[in-house]
Order: C-alpha cells, then sequence, then structure tokens
C-alpha cells in the first residue's frame, strides 16, 4: 500500500529550533546577537571594526564572529578593535546556521558580552533563510552596488530590520541615486529604516551600535511585512 | 549554494518519519516553495539527487509546487499578486502591505512511501491519510 501523508513540517525546522534555543539562551545572560548581511565588498568589516571600535570606547562588551569560505583575514583586522573575535571558516557552505555559531561560542564568548555581531558569509542570497539567534538582522549596500540592489535581491532586504548604506563618500562617484534606492527598499520592506554611512568620512558612526543597543532593550525593532507571514 | 542544507534537510526529515513509520521506500515528496523563499527549484533538485543516495529516500521523485507570494493591505483588505521582485505597497491606497498571506512557504506538503506492498499495488490510487 502507497500512502501519502502530510509532514507538516517546515523544512528548515531543524535550523529554526536551533535559533530559538540560542536566542533564548543568549538572551537570559544578557547577549544580544546582530546579523550582518551584505554581498562581498560591501564595507561589511571595515563598518564593524569601525563600530566595535566605538563599543571599546563607549565601555560597551561587544564581540564579533566572522564567517568567511577561506581565510582568517576579516578576524585580524577586526581583532584591531580590541574585541573579542573568532573566524568561522565554513569549508565552502555560503552561509551560517544557528548550530555553526552555537558550536562556536563555546570556550570563546566572554559570560559578559552585551553585543554579538555575527558578520555572514558575503552573499545575499543564501544567508537570507537563516535565523542565526539575531534580534537584530542589518543588511549593508555600498554606493557602488546599484540603486535596484534590494529588487535583485528581495529576500534579504525585505527580512532586514536596518538597512545601511555603506561608503556614501563615493556617492557622487558611483553616482548613487539615493532617492531610487530608498523607493526600492521601500517597495519590498516598506518602513525599514535606511541609514548612511561612511567609515572614511565618518558619517554614521555609531549607528549599528546605537541601534543595537536599543534591540538589547527591546525597543521596538522594526518587523519587515515579509516576515509577518499570515500562514 | 544553500539548496544542498535544504535537500538535506528535505532527506533527513523523510528519511525520520519513514523509520518511525517502518517505511522501506518512498516514491515522492512533494514540496511548497513559495516564491519568496529564495530556492531555486531546479538547483534544490540537482542536489536532491545527491542527497538521497544511498539513504531510503533513493529513487524518490521530487515534485517543487511554487507558491505565489500575495499580500494584504489592512486598510483596503485588499489581497494582491506581490510578483517578482514583490511590491509590498498597496496598489490601491499605496499603505505597507499588512501580511505577506503566501510566498514564504518552504514545506513538504506530501510523502509518498513506497515498499514491497506498493509495488504490488501499484496501480492503485493512493490513499491520503491527511487532506
Ligand atoms: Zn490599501
Amino acid at each position: 500500500m502507497c500512502r501519502a501523508v502530510d509532514l507538516q513540517r517546515a523544512v528548515l525546522a531543524k535550523n529554526e529550533a536551533a535559533a530559538q534555543i540560542l536566542r533564548t539562551e543568549l538572551t537570559s545572560r544578557g547577549t544580544t546577537v546582530v546579523n550582518l548581511l551584505s554581498s562581498p565588498g560591501s564595507g561589511k568589516t571595515a563598518l564593524l571594526e569601525r563600530e566595535l571600535r566605538l563599543a571599546g570606547e563607549r565601555g560597551v562588551a561587544a564581540a564579533a564572529l566572522t564567517a568567511d569560505l577561506a581565510t582568517e583575514n576579516d578576524a585580524r583586522r577586526l581583532a584591531r578593535s580590541g574585541a573579542p573575535v573568532k573566524q568561522v571558516l565554513t569549508d565552502g557552505l555560503c552561509h551560517l546556521e544557528a548550530d555553526m555559531v552555537a558550536r562556536h561560542l563555546h570556550d570563546w564568548l566572554p559570560e559578559s558580552t552585551r553585543l554579538l555581531f555575527v558578520e555572514n558569509v558575503g552573499n545575499l542570497v543564501c544567508p537570507a533563510g537563516y535565523d542565526l539567534g539575531e534580534s537584530l538582522r542589518v543588511v549593508l549596500a555600498s554606493v557602488t552596488e546599484g540603486e535596484d540592489k534590494p529588487l535583485k535581491y528581495p529576500t534579504a532586504f525585505g527580512l532586514a530590520q536596518l538597512v545601511i548604506v555603506t561608503k556614501t563618500d563615493m556617492a557622487d562617484a558611483a553616482e548613487f541615486d539615493e532617492t531610487a534606492f530608498r523607493a526600492h527598499v521601500e517597495q519590498v520592506n516598506p518602513g525599514v529604516e535606511v541609514v548612511l554611512s561612511s567609515v572614511r568620512d565618518g558619517r554614521g558612526a555609531g549607528v549599528l551600535l546605537d541601534r543595537a543597543l536599543a534591540a538589547t532593550e527591546g525597543n521596538q525593532v522594526h518587523t519587515p511585512v515579509m516576515a509577518r507571514a499570515g500562514a | 549554494m544553500h539548496e544542498m542544507s535544504l535537500a538535506v534537510a528535505v532527506v533527513d526529515q523523510v528519511e525520520a518519519a519513514a523509520k518511525s513509520r517502518g517505511a522501506v521506500g518512498v516514491s515522492s515528496i512533494e514540496l511548497d516553495v513559495g516564491e519568496l523563499a529564495g530556492v531555486v527549484a531546479d538547483a534544490l533538485a540537482f542536489c536532491f539527487e545527491l542527497a538521497c543516495a544511498g539513504t531510503v529516500v533513493e529513487g524518490a521523485e521530487l515534485i517543487t509546487r511554487t507558491v505565489p507570494g500575495t499580500a494584504r493591505c489592512e486598510p483596503c483588505a485588499d489581497v494582491w499578486a506581490v510578483g517578482m521582485p514583490p511590491r509590498l505597497l498597496c496598489p490601491g491606497c499605496g499603505a505597507a502591505a499588512g501580511e505577506l498571506v503566501s510566498g514564504r512557504e518552504l514545506q513538504i506538503r506530501e510523502v509518498r512511501w513506497a515498499g514491497p506492498e506498493a509495488a504490488r499495488e501499484e496501480r492503485r490510487q493512493p490513499i491520503t491519510e491527511e487532506s
């Protein structure tokens, strides 16, 4: 006999369960996770290095877990900020999963950590589908990537709770159309905050840190429409 | 490519279900994949072939059903097909969609078990346990 059975289980259930455990565990000890997504070369590491340095100056205990397919270059760069940093090598995997994050925290993350920044693998497709137990999801796009990036990667932009435009010191040279970019973000993620930033001229300094700290206090973080699925 | 992880997740879940019910084979797996789930059906099919090798799922047919994205506007109570890239602003009043009604599904909709008995009765209509 051949039977049809509706399993009614989400394919990603395993990751979602792991993410929920991680979120509960970390929040209960006062650590908030911030998941950073972007394409390669958007300036994620530079921005994170600046924000970690600021966290140090302000006495906020912040740490970073950085993921790459290969090399420990990002960890070395981030470590210059003085914050605890750990490199995850994904061995070819294009995104992080919740259990990978959980595995790397043991014996490394100081108990007192208030903010844990997770620098996801540079990729706007795959990381979008994986909850890492974060309380804040940020997507970065540099001015050189084109105004239609949010339309090309609607899931990544559509699920972000904050959008940061990087390298704005180059906006004129790149002929970046801010109005068009904002309209495209609004189309896939109505109401999400878009902030402009440049590590070179200091624009937007502290914005990632401020929003992350706000998330630790449970301050109304934006809920994207895509995350408000009815069914 | 995250389709490999998804394919492995599908195989793992079906294998676990097969074990718990003592099934010895799977004839087909039907998946609901939302337009906005960020999954490429062809890539998933390719990965599935690799992921199911040597498991009870080997040889099963993978059927993917694309679920279109639809959103609802609260003030207008309008429901519209969001398209790709999605338009999450109401075509009627321009307000932000209140919710995404469909389009982010990634679910195993149905599994058809196969085995010695299934082979014997393969011309029969399958019996659906649940709707
Ligand atoms: Zn409306």
